[in-house]
């Protein structure tokens, strides 16, 4: 009788062991190094996150202003009204409307093998790159991908499963690219023979054209500066 | 010891045997918790199995207590090697990469809310 009070006593010792180092591990796993670092950035990302968009209000403001300011410097002379006009189109500060095509860009949707190579079906930066490139070949005036105006300096770049734009622009599938131009042209172009289309389709990448009669083109909203660029008279 | 005694006997014994499990409960955490020796963190899957057994084990002795049909070889082997099998289960079907351990945590956490059930109900009979 002794022994089998003795065994309830191990086994309650075992028990207690067990329990508490998986507590202990559970415990260690949280605090850890990179679990913690996670956390720490991921509260930066939302601390940088919400100055941001505090500095792009003010931005707002500011260019309302500036539009504001001008308006009341007084009646500009036709051509020099005119010039701004095109200068400003030509810059991308203004929204822009017209005919065009909506190309809608996504993953691919083929179910890999296992042992294929996932990153062939993933839409990459190139691709979008191929596609913005012809749509500028075949003419296109104005575009802008997923509300965000493609400048003459914009660059398109592969951060992780987004893409950048305009520096700080980040942009996640599917991606919506409206350009204005003709838009027979235009879809042409990408849905040629051996084209943009046809080879992103081979890798079952979605990509959609659609011919609209009137798109519009947001205004591009940062800022815009040149620091080293002088004009060269 | 006839039956007859064990049968009346018991009760005390085993009151004073589950004060003696409590107790080296209460000791096996404190230990556990103040032990310097670190478990390295890839066995927190296979201890999580074991633990949840272990006490699927316990809450089986509890009801079985109560139902009056506790036997002490059945329940410590059953401690044991529900424990180790379990923890083996899950080893073994990381190396397959079958999520085996799975299997373990449904079974075991069916049966203790099983367990936990009745034992509510003999509370609530008495």
């Amino acid at each position: 009788m002794k022994s089998f009070q003795w065994a309830l006593a191990v086994v309650g010792l075992a028990l207690g062991i067990l329990l508490s180092f998986q507590f202990r591990i559970t415990r260690d796993i949280q605090h850890t190094e990179s679990v913690q670092r996670a956390q720490e950035l991921s509260a930066q990302v939302n601390q940088m996150k919400k100055d941001y968009s505090a500095l792009q209000a003010q931005v707002d403001t500011l260019r309302t202003k500036l539009d504001g300011a001008t308006a009341g410097i007084g009646p500009l002379s036709p051509d020099l009204k005119e010039e701004l006009e095109k200068a400003k189109v030509e810059a991308g500060v203004s929204e822009l409307t017209g005919p065009g095509v909506e190309v809608t860009l996504n993953d691919s949707n083929i179910n890999i093998r296992p042992g294929e190579n996932p990153n062939l079906y993933v839409l990459h930066d190139e691709d979008v790159l191929r596609v913005l490139n012809e749509i500028r070949a075949a003419g296109a005036e104005a575009v802008s991908m997923n509300g965000q105006r493609l400048l003459a300096t914009t660059e398109v770049r592969c951060t992780g499963p987004t893409i950048v734009l305009n520096r700080n622009k980040r942009l996640a599938p599917p991606y919506v690219i409206t350009a204005i131009g003709n838009p027979d042209t235009l879809e042409n172009s990408l849905k040629m023979k051996g084209g943009v289309a046809e080879t992103l389709q081979f890798w079952g990448i979605q990509i959609s054209v659609k011919k609209m009669s009137q798109v519009t083109v947001p205004a591009y909203s940062g800022g815009i500066k040149f620091e080293y660029a002088k004009a060269a008279v | 010891m006839t039956m007859l005694n064990q049968h009346k006997e018991g009760e005390p014994f085993m009151w004073l045997g589950l004060w003696l499990a409590v107790l080296g409960l209460g000791i096996g955490i404190m230990v556990g918790l103040n032990i310097p020796l670190i478990l390295p963190q890839a066995y927190a899957k296979y201890m999580s199995v074991a633990a949840l057994a272990a006490l699927d084990s316990v809450f089986g002795g509890i009801r079985a207590a109560m139902e009056d049909h506790f036997n002490n070889d059945i329940f410590i082997t059953g401690f044991f090697s529900n424990a180790l099998l379990a923890a083996g289960l899950a080893f073994f079907g990381e190396r397959l990469g079958i999520d085996l351990y799975l299997a373990a945590v449904v079974a075991f956490g069916v049966r203790l809310f099983q367990n936990l059930a009745i034992i509510r109900r003999h509370l609530l009979k008495k």
